[in-house]
């Protein structure tokens, strides 16, 4: 079966299935709030062009992750069917196709778009594939602190595909990933640990202990609830997605608390809160950032796309 | 290391599709550039 899957040739889904579909969903999502709540007006068609340019750019760096971390995805059950680890191509097939849709987001970004967003792309993909896959993430428990640095460009770079500017919004609709990142991939890696063990990636529940992983849930989520209604505070946004962070944050950190302070290990129950916090997690992600297009919607303030 | 007729018949028929979806992509380029080159020239 091995040696018949690398005489073949890839299938085209085997190179979609590189640029992490379900991770750029997400992308998409925020890039694209980014981009509608950002002051001023794009022409719909190079709106369009950015939002493709950054699906592009972290389906490039997605590729290129694979590709460095072919081996280490073998040995998990969450990314052992991905197509590197299933021998469906060859390793430097993903490689090429991560440089090349990275540079082609950039120029396109660039000549279509602005030439600052197009710079901020390309630091974001360097960013991901380069100082979080290649260098951080083998080396230090607060990998995912790093790494949520990469998933907190695209709003930003949404934004300043409408503005040509990078002002105190945008930074802090990057702040507001940044911080939600932690908590969200702890609550995962504390019911996946042992795969992570296993293949010698230092993650925090392996490397510092549970115990200290759910404090850490606990601080980024109680961070996460002022920072997430700073937008509102500084007056970038009506009450609208103000009440809505409030809510939202109050909500995460409600069910951050059970995770951060049980003392039992959590194998008994199956890990149910951890998983509830995870599932809200995704959920608390789209329902800010759709409250952010909400308000701007309702105040009237720049939809004019 | 001959070819079977499956694997021959398996091996065109994958680069059929990718070429197939590589030519869409790149179909899907060219109307987007014209209309990228349209919208660049009506915002000067």
């Amino acid at each position: 079966m091995d040696s018949t899957a690398t005489q073949l040739p890839a299938e085209w889904r085997d190179f979609f299935a590189l640029t992490k579909p379900r991770v750029m969903s997400l992308v998409v999502f925020t890039a694209l709030c980014g981009l509608l709540a950002a002051p001023g007006s794009i022409n719909p068609v190079l709106g369009f062009t950015a939002i493709l340019c950054i699906a592009m750019g972290a389906g490039g760096a997605g590729a290129l992750n694979q590709w460095w971390e072919a081996d280490i995805d073998a040995g998990m059950k969450r990314t052992s069917r991905r197509p590197l680890p299933q021998g469906k191509m060859e390793r430097q097939s993903a490689r090429d196709f991560g440089v090349g849709l990275s540079f082609a987001s950039v120029l396109l970004m660039g000549l279509a778009v602005n030439w600052l967003s197009a710079v901020i792309l390309a630091a974001s993909i360097v960013y991901y594939a380069v100082i979080y896959t290649i260098w951080l993430k083998p080396r230090t428990p607060q990998n995912i602190v790093i790494g949520g640095g990469a998933g907190a460009f695209p709003p930003l770079i949404g934004w300043v595909a409408v503005t040509g500017e990078i002002t105190l919004m945008p930074v802090l609709l990057f702040a507001i990933i940044f911080m939600w990142t932690p908590p969200h991939f702890w609550a995962l890696a504390l019911f996946v640990k042992t795969d992570y063990a296993k293949v010698g990636i230092p993650m925090m529940p392996v490397v510092a202990g549970e115990a200290t992983t759910r404090r850490h849930i606990l601080v980024y989520c109680l961070l996460l609830l002022p920072l997430s209604a700073a937008p509102w505070w500084i007056g970038g946004t009506g009450p609208v997605y103000g009440i809505s962070a409030l809510v939202l944050s109050g909500a995460f950190l409600l069910l951050s608390l059970p995770v951060a302070f049980r003392s039992r290990s959590g194998d008994d129950d199956g890990m149910k809160p951890e998983k509830r916090l995870f599932a809200f997690s995704v959920l608390y992600l789209f329902a800010l950032f759709a409250a952010l297009v909400a308000d701007r919607i309702i105040w009237g303030q720049g939809i004019s796309i | 290391m001959s070819l079977t007729p499956e694997e021959e018949k398996e091996i065109r028929r994958r680069q059929r599709s990718r070429n197939t979806v590589l030519a869409l992509v790149l179909v899907g380029f060219v109307v987007l550039f014209y209309f990228i080159t349209i919208a660049r020239i009506g915002g000067q």
